[in-house]
C-alpha cells in the first residue's frame, strides 16, 4: 500500500483570504448604512460603479500578465480597495471619477508594483491623491448632511443616477446650490478669513462632537473595526496609535490656542478619521509587520493628518500621511525587527 | 483534587484541537508480538552502532546487538529471541525524514516464551557506576532528539532545575499521557534515579492542564515517595508547550541562548519516557527494547497505544490494530504538525517513534494551493522563537541566505504554527525547511569548494617551488659546466701545447 507524501504541517489552515476580506466587508455595513442615511445614495452608486471597474481592470490586467485569474478575483481584495476608495469620494460625482480611480487602485497602484502583497503604497489611497491633486473641484463638491439647516433639498436615488451618468442635474436646481463644504474644510477657509473658531463651529453644520452626520458615520465605521479587532482581521497597535497621536497633537494645540486650533473630539469624528484608522492605515500589505512598526506607523499617520489638517494645503490629510508613512514601511520594519528567542 | 501551579507565561504558540480521545479510550495494548525485527543500527546522533551478531545467529530477548564507543551513540538490544536472516541497509525514520541504515533482520521465534533479563543490566550501587549502566542499557532520549542519556547527565555543570517533559502537546499523540496514567511509579523511580545523579534544587514534571488523570496518578505516587523537590507543573494548553525550549521559558522564565543546551541556564529536560525506560533499568534491570507509540487517525480500525518492540514494522503494527480502513491515504509518522508523511508502511519502528498516524483525506490538509502574501504578520503573532515569517518568506524561496541568516532562520524549529494561521495558507515551514537544507548543501558546497581552492593553490605553490628548484639546480649544473668547460679548454690547450712541444722537439732530432 503506498500513501501520499505531503510536507509537514498536516493540519489544515484555519482562515483564509476571502474570509479576511469578506469580514472586512461585513465590518463596513454600519458605516455604508448611517452614511447613505445622511449623504444619499451617492455612496452606493459609486461603490457599484468602482467595484465594477476594479473587477474589471483586475481581469483585464491579470489576462496581461498571463496569471491566472482565480482565485485573485474571488478572493474579494480588489472589492474592498474599490469599496474603500468609493467611501473617500464625494457622493455626489459624475461616474467617470469613480471608474478612474479604481482602475488606478488596481493598475497602477497595485499591479504595476506586482500585484496583491506586493504594493508599497495602498491601492485605494493612491486613487483617492491622483483624483483629488486631477480634478480638484469635482473632489471637493460636498453635499450637506441630511438633517441640517443648510440641506433644504434631497437629492433621491433618480436625481443621483440622472447626475452621475449624465452630469446635469433637473433644470430648477444647479450643483453649488447642492453642495457645501465639509465641516473640515471649513474650518480651513473660515480660518484663512482670520475668523475665530468659535464664530465658524457656531452652525449647525458641526454636530455635537465633530460634524453632523459625519460624528455618526464614524461611530459606525469605528463599531465596525472594533468587530475587525474582535475577529483578529486586524490588530489594535495601529488604531490606538494613530487615534492616541491625533488626540494628543489635537490636546496639546487646542490647550495652547483654542481660538486657532479644533478640538480633539472634532479631529477624531470628522472626515475619514475611523476609516483610516481602522480600515485603510490597517491594510496588512501595505502597513508595517512588527508590532512597534505598526505603532510607529500609526502614530505617524495620526501626526502627520493632524499637521496637514491644521497647516498644509488640503482639508483632509489623512490619504497623504498614510502614503507618507508607506513609504517609510520597508525601513520601519528593517529597525522594529522583534528580539528573538534566545539572543540578547 | 489539588491546585497546581499552572504555567502560561510562552511566546507565541496556538490552540490546536487536541484529537487524543481517539486513542486514549483503551488500555495500553501489550500483545504485539511481530514476526520480524528490522532493528537498526542508527537510533541516536552519534555514529551507528557496530553489530555484535552474525547473519544466523541466535539471539536471546534482551541481548545486545548492536555497541558504539561514541558519547552521542546508544547500544542496541532486540526485545525478542530469534534468528539473524541478515545485516543490510534499510530506510528508517529518524527525527524529521528517513535515512538509510545498517539494520539487523531477525526472524522473531514467536513461540519462544520471554526469558528472564534479570542480571543483565542490574543496576549499580556505586553512584559512578550507573552512568555506564545506563550507557550499556542502551537508553535515549526519548522526546525525539535520541540523545544518549548518559552523556546528557554526565555533566560539570550544576543543574537547578530537573524538568520532566510530560506536556505531549502535538495533536494525536497520547503515549506520555497513557504512560503516566499506567506506570506512574515506574517513571518517579526513574526520577528519583536522576535527582540522585543531578541533584537538582528543583524538579518539575509538566503535564499539560488538559490531562487529569495522568496528573493525578502522577501526583498520588509523588506524595508516596514523598520527595518535596519534586514537583507537578501544570502547563498551558498550546502548542508547541512541549518544545525543549518552550517547556524551559514556560517553567523558568528564562531562554536557553541560541545554538547551545538548556543545561547552559541550569535546566536539564528529559522526556517521562525516558524516566520509565530508567524505572525499568532501575527496578527490572532491564535494557531498552520496546516503547509505547500511539496508533491513531481515522485511517486505522482500533486506534490505541501499542507497547511496540523496537524494530517492528509500521505494517505489524498496523495489522496488530484492526487494519486500515478504507479512506486511510496518509501515514504520519509523529504528530499531525511535526511529524512527516511516509509513502510505505514497511519501515521499522525506533526509539523515538512515538506516534503513527493513519490518516483520512477529511482529517488532514490536502489542498497546497497558496495566495500570495499579504504581509498580515499573523505568523510572527504565534512565532514561538519571534521570528518574522512574512520577511523570512521571499529570502526563502530566492535562497538568499545572506537575508536569512540576518533574519536568523536558523533557530527556527519548525513547529508550524505560522503555517496554520496563514489566510494566504502558504505552506511556510515547508519552504523554510528548504531553505535551510539548500543553505546546508550550500555551504557544504562552499567548504568543497574553499578546500579544492585550497588544494590548487598549495599544488600551484609546490609546482612553482619545484621549478625553481628545477632551475636552480638546472643553472648551477650549467654553471658548474662552465666553470668545468674552461678548465678543460685549458687543459686542451695545455695538452695541445704539450704535443706541439714534443713534437717540435722530435723535429729537432730530426
Amino acid at each position: 500500500m503506498t500513501f501520499t507524501r505531503r510536507p509537514a504541517p498536516h493540519v489544515t489552515p484555519t482562515p483564509n483570504l476571502q474570509l479576511v476580506m469578506r469580514r472586512v466587508l461585513y465590518a463596513l455595513i454600519p458605516g455604508t448604512t448611517v452614511y447613505i442615511w445622511f449623504f444619499g445614495w451617492g455612496l452606493l452608486i459609486n461603490i457599484a460603479i468602482a467595484v465594477a471597474t476594479a473587477l474589471a481592470a483586475e481581469t483585464v490586467i491579470l489576462r496581461i500578465r498571463g496569471l491566472p485569474i482565480n482565485p485573485s478575483i474571488t478572493d474579494l481584495s480588489a472589492v474592498v480597495t474599490a469599496i474603500l476608495l468609493a467611501f473617500a469620494l464625494p457622493p455626489l460625482v459624475p461616474w467617470w471619477l469613480p471608474a478612474f480611480g479604481a482602475g488606478l487602485a488596481i493598475i497602477l497602484a497595485k499591479h504595476l508594483y506586482g500585484g496583491l502583497g506586493s504594493n508599497l503604497f495602498n491601492p485605494a489611497m493612491v486613487g483617492y491623491v491622483i483624483l483629488l491633486i486631477s480634478f480638484p473641484i469635482e473632489m471637493t463638491q460636498w453635499i450637506p448632511p441630511a438633517g441640517s439647516e443648510t440641506s433644504n433639498y434631497q437629492l433621491g436615488l433618480r436625481g443621483h443616477l440622472i447626475y452621475t451618468v449624465t452630469g446635469n442635474l433637473t433644470p430648477e436646481l444647479n450643483i453649488d446650490s447642492l453642495t457645501q463644504a465639509t465641516p473640515l474644510d471649513q474650518v480651513k477657509e473660515g480660518l484663512a478669513e482670520m475668523r475665530a473658531l468659535g464664530e465658524i463651529q457656531s452652525s449647525t453644520l458641526f454636530g455635537t462632537y465633530g460634524g453632523h452626520g459625519w460624528e455618526w458615520v464614524n461611530v459606525c465605521i469605528a463599531l465596525g473595526g472594533l468587530y475587525l479587532l474582535y475577529r483578529g482581521v486586524i490588530r489594535w497597535h495601529i488604531p490606538v496609535s494613530l487615534i492616541a497621536s491625533l488626540i494628543s497633537c489635537a490636546i496639546i494645540f487646542n490647550a495652547i490656542d483654542p481660538g486657532r486650533y479644533t478640538s480633539p473630539s472634532f479631529h477624531l469624528f470628522n472626515g475619514a478619521t475611523m476609516l483610516g484608522a481602522f480600515f485603510i492605515a490597517t491594510d496588512p500589505v501595505t502597513a508595517a509587520t512588527t508590532n512597534r512598526g505598526r505603532l510607529i506607523y500609526g502614530a505617524g499617520i495620526g501626526t502627520l493628518t493632524f499637521a496637514i489638517r491644521t497647516w498644509g494645503g488640503y482639508p483632509e490629510g489623512l490619504a497623504f500621511a498614510v502614503l507618507l508613512m508607506n513609504a517609510a514601511v520597508p525601513l520601519l520594519d528593517r529597525y522594529t525587527q522583534p528580539r528573538i528567542y534566545g539572543h540578547n | 483534587m489539588t491546585e497546581y501551579q499552572i504555567y502560561r507565561g510562552m511566546t507565541g504558540g496556538i490552540r490546536l484541537a487536541p484529537r487524543k480521545e481517539l486513542s486514549t479510550a483503551f488500555p495500553i495494548n501489550r500483545d504485539l508480538i511481530p514476526n520480524q525485527l528490522i532493528i537498526p543500527m542508527k537510533q541516536h546522533p552519534g555514529p551507528p552502532a557496530i553489530p555484535t551478531v552474525t547473519v544466523g545467529e541466535r539471539v536471546r530477548n534482551g541481548q545486545m546487538v548492536g555497541q558504539s564507543d561514541s558519547i552521542f551513540s546508544a547500544a542496541i538490544h532486540t526485545a525478542r529471541a530469534g534468528v539473524v536472516v541478515a545485516l543490510e541497509k534499510r530506510l528508517i525514520p529518524s527525527g524529521t525524514h528517513l535515512i538509510e541504515s545498517q539494520c539487523i533482520l531477525l526472524d522473531v521465534d514467536t513461540g519462544a516464551t520471554e526469558e528472564s533479563t534479570e542480571r543483565q543490566h542490574p543496576w549499580p550501587d556505586i553512584h559512578t557506576n550507573r552512568l555506564q549502566a545506563i550507557r550499556d542499557a542502551g537508553i535515549v532520549g526519548l522526546g525525539g532528539a535520541a540523545f544518549p542519556t548518559a552523556t546528557k547527565l554526565d555533566t560539570k555543570t550544576i543543574c537547578d532545575t530537573l524538568i520532566f517533559n510530560g506536556a505531549e502537546c502535538e495533536p494525536y499523540i497520547s503515549c506520555d499521557d497513557m504512560l503516566m496514567r499506567e506506570h506512574s511509579s515506574e517513571i518517579l523511580l526513574g526520577v528519583q534515579a536522576m535527582i540522585d545523579l543531578l541533584n537538582p534544587k528543583n524538579c518539575l514534571i509538566a503535564i499539560e492542564r488538559d490531562k487529569p488523570q495522568a496528573i493525578e496518578a502522577m501526583q498520588t505516587e509523588i506524595t508516596e515517595l514523598g520527595n518535596e523537590r519534586i514537583k507537578i507543573a501544570a502547563v498551558t494548553i498550546k502548542y508547541p508547550a512541549g518544545g525543549e525550549r518552550q517547556l524551559v521559558e514556560l517553567l523558568v522564565g528564562k531562554e536557553v541562548p541560541s545554538g547551545r543546551y538548556p543545561i547552559e541556564i541550569g535546566c536539564v529536560c528529559q522526556n517521562v519516557g525516558t524516566a520509565f525506560a530508567l524505572g525499568e533499568l532501575v527496578s527490572k534491570a532491564k535494557p531498552i527494547t520496546s516503547r509505547i507509540v500511539t496508533v491513531t487517525g481515522k485511517g486505522v480500525r482500533n486506534p490505541q497505544n501499542v507497547e511496540v518492540p523496537i524494530g517492528t514494522t509500521i505494517r505489524e503494527l498496523i495489522q496488530h490494530c484492526g487494519g486500515y480502513t478504507k479512506g486511510a491515504t496518509r501515514l504520519i509518522l509523529g504528530g499531525s504538525m511535526m511529524g512527516y508523511a511516509v509513502s510505505s508502511d514497511e519501515l521499522p519502528l525506533t526509539k523515538t517513534t512515538n506516534c503513527v498516524i493513519a490518516s483520512t483525506d477529511d482529517e488532514v490538509r490536502t489542498s497546497y494551493q497558496e495566495s500570495p502574501c499579504i504581509r498580515c504578520g499573523d505568523c510572527a503573532e504565534v512565532c514561538p522563537v519571534r521570528l518574522l515569517p512574512q520577511e523570512l518568506l521571499s529570502p526563502s524561496k530566492n535562497f538568499d541566505f545572506q537575508k536569512l541568516d540576518s533574519l536568523s532562520l536558523r533557530d527556527c524549529i519548525q513547529c508550524g504554527c505560522c503555517d496554520v494561521v496563514c489566510p494566504s495558507q502558504i505552506p511556510l515551514t515547508e519552504y523554510f525547511r528548504n531553505a535551510r537544507n539548500a543553505q546546508h548543501r550550500h555551504t557544504l558546497h562552499q567548504q568543497l569548494a574553499e578546500t579544492a581552492q585550497l588544494r590548487h593553490t598549495n599544488k600551484q605553490e609546490r609546482l612553482k617551488l619545484q621549478d625553481e628548484q628545477t632551475e636552480k639546480f638546472r643553472n648551477d649544473l650549467k654553471a658548474q659546466v662552465a666553470e668545468n668547460s674552461d678548465s678543460r679548454q685549458e687543459a686542451i690547450e695545455a695538452a695541445i701545447d704539450r704535443a706541439q712541444r714534443q713534437r717540435s722537439l722530435v723535429n729537432h732530432k730530426d
